[in-house]
């Protein structure tokens, strides 16, 4: 293991360094001055609406596509100068998960373990595995054109992992799968999160609070915000909030009209009496409501806290970012 | 194995696992026997050599060989295996090369199992053997430059009807410019301007190795051909692969 250097208080070895990265097509910008590090062990969510650019920063990590600007350096090597040095390092699922569609699985799990340089019984050893972890036995003998999109999808999942990859690049990974084959993949994602790096891009917010340590939200090539999933909800305008349902029809606006700390009352459904109550920025309602409706008798049927909301903050952050994109065009046709 | 073979291999069986490597070697072998039976006037010659089953290579492989080359990368591009491809750790010319060795031997595959024609005339006279042998040869290099053609236009498209016309577009200049019809419309021409469209058709080279003369020059022409288009191929798929 190289030596790491010191990060805040502990010592983080940055495997993943993106510095000013740009990429360009003609004259759209898909990526733009993107900066960032992944340390040994974050499991980091990238998310942004459709076009936000996290393909395109996943095809150059990947070394698919050349940056127009920046450095991508992968546990030291530079995919530049060394392609064939992080290519190694990494597992790759593109977006759409493609194979050889007339192959069969156990042909192109093959052709994968040969081309990642394994030979011999380590070859055979290394294709069971991944065919028991990514659980493809029943389809092993079956050409790939012919399997569910799902089965695809953990065919290209078990083609990234199958050289027990330093950093794996998933994108979409569970994209086009059932409930169950969702929750089966994350949890392959979790457990091989252990000791390396796992990148995954994904429109599904819940996906990242499952399986992420780290969320970072881009929208037209720029960070928006970076951070843990817990953090990134604590700044959602739900957080700290609490919902409440009541019994019978009560004036709940006129009880709470004189506390400071209640900034927004907010009609959860048409019952007229389910409300959710949003807080002034920073304050947590939960104690001082319980106390309230007790002293006051009020009829409560259900109270409780609201976590805050990813869904929430994504929708503010990258819509603000559309607004200013809105605006920024049509400065530049006036101009 | 190093990686080109692996390529090489996976490619080469691609080609068997599907009715591709079959309807190409049959139209191939029925083409050839027709050309060389009906058209050629084989018997009617009387001959013992297999001059009139040669001399159709060239328009022959015209149409069979962009149809094999077509798919080489316009398929990687369409199904996004490009990417797959690209991010594994293999250098683009090892996978270049790789595709097109598979694509050339699939061509020296079906060109061997023409060998009863070979035997034919053996049996029927005393032919030159040194000469079919190296006629063989000088198809098979001639069969590579065509492929190589077809690589490179391959690799500029991801519709593989497209890749398919414009190889045929491209190998019917390198064959047509041989021919005395258009070495004929350029009379006016100064000679040496004549001589180097001659030069830079299949047909000049293969005309004269099919005759038995294993000029190395003619051989040299061949192989820095195909390095060229693939050299090409890979510089275009460099450019086009994000598209």
């Amino acid at each position: 293991m190289r030596p790491g250097f010191p990060c805040q208080d502990m010592w983080v070895v940055n495997m993943i360094e993106i510095s000013q990265l740009t990429k360009k097509f003609d004259s759209f910008t898909a990526v733009d001055d993107l900066s960032f590090k992944v340390a040994e062990g974050e499991v980091l969510g990238f998310l942004g609406p459709n076009g936000a650019g996290k393909s395109t920063t996943m095809k150059v990590i990947t070394g698919f596509l050349a940056p127009t600007q920046g450095s991508v350096t992968v546990d030291g090597h530079n995919i530049a100068t060394d392609p064939i040095a992080v290519k190694s390092l990494i597992g790759y699922l593109p977006e759409g998960a493609p194979s050889y569609p007339d192959m069969t699985t156990l042909e192109f799990l093959d052709f994968i373990a040969e081309v990642r340089g394994f030979t011999g019984e380590e070859k055979q050893r290394r294709i069971q595995k991944v065919i028991d972890d990514v659980e493809l036995g029943s389809v092993c003998h079956k050409t790939i054109d012919t399997l569910s999109k799902g089965f695809k999808r953990r065919v290209g999942l078990a083609q990234a992992i199958i050289h027990d990859p330093k950093v794996l690049i998933l994108d979409e990974p569970t994209d086009g799968l059932d409930p169950n084959q969702k929750h089966h993949v994350r949890q392959l994602i979790r457990n091989l999160a252990k000791d390396k790096i796992v990148i995954i891009s994904t429109h599904i917010l819940e996906e990242v609070s499952a399986v992420c340590s780290r969320a970072i939200i881009i929208a037209r090539g720029r960070i928006l915000a970076d951070g843990t999933p817990k953090e990134l909800e604590a700044r959602s305008a739900y957080y700290g909030a609490v919902s409440i349902r009541l019994t019978e029809d009560f004036d709940l606006r006129a009880a709470l009209a004189a506390d400071p700390d209640v900034r927004e009352i907010e009609q959860a459904d048409d019952s007229g009496r389910h409300f959710i109550l949003l807080p002034v920025a920073g304050r947590h309602l939960f104690n001082k409501v319980s106390e309230k409706s007790q002293n006051g008798h009020w009829p409560v049927a259900e109270f409780h806290m609201v976590e805050g909301l990813l869904e929430d903050y994504f929708r503010h952050v990258t819509q603000d970012s559309a607004l200013e994109s809105a605006h920024m065009i049509s400065t530049e046709q006036q101009g | 194995m190093n990686k080109m073979q692996i390529i090489f291999a996976r490619e080469l069986a691609g080609y068997f696992a599907t009715p591709l490597a079959y309807v190409f070697i049959v139209i191939f072998l029925v083409m050839s026997g027709i050309f060389t039976f009906d058209m050629g006037a084989f018997y009617e010659r009387g001959q013992a050599d297999l001059m009139p089953f040669f001399n159709f290579h060239p328009w022959l492989y015209l149409f069979m060989i962009p149809a094999i080359a077509m798919s080489l990368w316009a398929d990687e591009r369409k199904t996004g295996t490009i990417e797959l491809l690209m991010t594994l750790p293999v250098k683009l010319s090892d996978a270049v090369l790789g595709k097109f060795l598979a694509a050339w031997v699939l061509c020296g595959v079906a060109l061997l199992l023409t060998f009863p024609i070979w035997i034919t005339v053996n049996y029927l006279g005393d032919p030159d053997n040194g000469v079919i042998v190296a006629a063989y040869l000088g198809s098979w290099l001639m069969a590579g430059g065509f492929l190589s053609i077809g690589s490179c236009m391959s690799a500029m498209t991801r519709n593989s009807v497209i890749a398919f016309i414009l190889t045929v577009a491209i190998c019917f200049v390198f064959v047509a410019c041989g021919t005395e019809i258009v070495l004929n419309a350029f009379a006016w021409a100064p000679q040496f301007l004549v001589d180097a469209i001659a030069a830079l058709s299949f047909l000049t080279h293969f005309d004269s190795i099919s005759k038995g003369v294993l000029d190395i020059r003619d051989i040299l022409f061949f192989i820095v051909f195909i390095a060229s288009w693939l050299f090409a191929s890979a510089i275009v798929i460099e450019i086009k692969k994000a598209n």
